[in-house]
């Protein structure tokens, strides 16, 4: 049964944060509060049938006392679009929190946090809840360039390393190159990106010993389970099988995931 | 005085007109959290298999115009899950259930019919006799009259519930198959089954959905329903449950007024997870405010001569 909520929220703010990418703060007391890090929103991209299906989103922020709800995402059709367009004071309903967020560690410890592209939003709220545990935080964060890097503001116990695939900011290369700055003391790791990036992270960490939790994306269309439009494969036991992504994820332990 | 919304579909009885269509509205529990599940006449759940279907390769899914492909391929946890704890947690919200069973054989068909019969607290079974998205079965029956009738006898045998034949209107000639389903012993047909269809990715040059074809549901295909609900209501007078595209009242009364005595919203509850409720509520304002006593009065109206 679904803990979620169906809301009405109002837009507070609309920010264009690099090209064809933005910032929308909403504000939805409800959701702030319940949401958990790795779960997401859908939302309803307008108030006619086209574009017909609500939009997943990863919360990458919640300000409890204000009420609000930030979410990070580009413009890839015409649902983001008109997310793009909205303006302070819009409304837009929203559906969530939904799905099984991060397993977050119940005593103060070193995490690594892995994320790629749009894939460190959820990373971004996950970061803030660990530090606030007293955790101590390692990021790799990768980028095409750097202005499409989204990384945790600087915070005691949170140390960022960056990889850029054009070389704009930090290391050269893709995200797992930064793989190695992953001390011997972290005792678990966050990842999200796109799959390949994934599949690296987990090849390398399973390697490694070192368990971890991927969150993972797909097109969705309910949201809730109910549809199985979102399902990937993934081992139970012995066995494969196919998981919603939207219920039973969007977190994953990364050995459940099949990832061929 | 509020207006008369309970209707009568052959012996199936519903306190209202508001059904849930089958594979948009899960086991009802997805919901549970978010709709008030007492208000609807029934929730229709997921098609039910005799073992549990793993379904289709990803995607799944893809959005087109005013609607949605899905090739979901009738994954379902089986129907010994369902008995076990699908049935009895909507029996426990007091929500009328209609089971959607689906086979690859007319025997598997009959066998699921014959396990439900015996469950206590379903209002009908509906034979899905029209879904795209599988290799065998599906819409083989309900393509071809002889077919969609062995289907339904089968069923009709095996079970004294109620018996509901899901169509699909891709058939040269859907009045032939809706008739040969109601003389195999069907008490109401559901119309329309989403629409064979299928999308291409053009920067991957290669098809959207892992299963090549799906199902096109949602906006897009609702004039296509609303003609296959009037041609079969003309021909026919039959106990009809409307669908395909429902998203607000004014379509699901014009599918009321087409010749529909139930209607099942679908692909909008993934829109508006109370898309149903509101329809409701729409329908008896709509009543109300023209003085219509009683919904039934507008079922098949649009054809005129009383």
């Amino acid at each position: 049964m679904s803990a979620a909520l169906l809301v009405e929220a109002v837009v507070l703010r609309t920010e264009r944060v690099a090209p064809d990418h933005y910032r929308l703060v909403l504000q939805a007391p409800e959701v702030a509060r319940a949401a958990r890090p790795g779960q997401f929103v859908m939302v309803r991209c307008g108030s006619a049938w086209d574009p017909l299906l609500r939009r997943p989103f990863s919360v990458a922020g919640v300000d409890r006392e204000a009420g609000a709800v930030t979410l990070l995402f580009r413009v890839v059709g015409r649902g983001t679009a008109l997310l793009a367009g909205t303006a302070p004071g819009d409304v837009l309903s929203l559906l969530g929190p939904l799905g099984r967020g991060f397993t977050l560690p119940q005593a103060a410890e070193a995490a690594a946090i892995i994320g790629g592209g749009m894939g460190l939003a959820p990373l971004l709220f996950l970061a803030r809840e660990l530090l606030a545990r007293g955790c101590r935080v390692r990021v790799l964060a990768g980028a095409r360039s750097r202005q499409y890097l989204f990384v945790p503001e600087p915070a005691p116990g949170c140390e960022v390393l960056v990889a850029t695939e054009d070389g704009s900011a930090g290391r050269p290369g893709p995200v797992t190159a930064l793989l190695p700055f992953v001390e011997p003391e972290v005792r678990r790791y966050y990842a999200c990106g796109p799959r390949e990036m994934l599949r690296a992270v987990a090849a390398e960490m399973k390697r490694r010993g070192l368990p971890g939790e991927v969150c993972l994306e797909e097109r969705m269309a309910c949201g809730v389970g109910a549809c199985r439009g979102c399902v990937c494969r993934v081992l139970r036991g012995e066995r494969a099988t196919y998981a919603t992504v939207c219920a039973e994820g969007p977190v994953f332990p990364a050995g459940e995931v099949c990832w061929e | 005085m509020r207006p008369r919304l309970r209707v009568k579909l052959g012996r199936l009885e519903l306190k209202n007109p508001l059904v849930t269509a089958s594979g948009t509205f899960g086991f009802g529990r997805e919901y549970a959290g978010l709709v008030d599940l007492r208000r609807l006449g029934a929730v229709t759940v997921k098609s039910l298999t005799l073992r549990p279907r793993a379904g289709n390769p990803p995607p799944r899914i893809a959005e087109t115009p005013a609607g949605m492909l899905n090739a979901i391929g009738l994954e379902n946890p089986g129907v010994e899950w369902f008995l076990a704890e699908g049935l009895p947690f909507l029996r426990e919200r007091g929500v009328p259930v209609i089971a959607s069973i689906a086979g690859e054989t007319p025997e598997e068909y009959a066998a699921l019919a014959a396990v439900l019969d015996r469950a206590p607290g379903l209002a009908a079974l509906e034979v899905n006799l029209s879904c795209p998205n599988v290799a065998r079965g599906g819409l083989a029956f309900g393509g071809d009259p002889a077919a969609a009738a062995e289907v339904t006898r089968a069923v009709r045998k095996a079970t004294g519930l109620p018996v509901i034949a899901k169509l699909s209107a891709l058939v040269t000639d859907l009045v032939a198959v809706a008739r040969a389903a109601l003389e195999a012993g069907a008490d109401v047909l559901s119309l329309i089954n989403t629409l064979p269809g299928m999308a291409v990715d053009v920067d991957r040059r290669r098809p959207v959905l892992g299963n090549v074809f799906g199902g096109l549901s949602g906006p897009a295909i609702r004039p296509v329903a609303v003609r296959a609900v009037w041609q079969v209501y003309a021909a026919l007078r039959c106990p009809i449950i409307g669908m395909g595209g429902i998203v607000t009242a004014r379509d699901a009364l014009e599918f009321a007024l087409a010749g529909a005595r139930a209607v099942a919203v679908g692909t909008a509850h993934f829109v508006n997870p109370r898309a149903a409720e509101e329809v409701l509520d729409g329908i008896e304002r709509y009543l109300a405010e023209r003085g219509v006593a009683d919904f039934n009065e507008l079922v098949g109206a649009a054809h005129g001569g009383g």
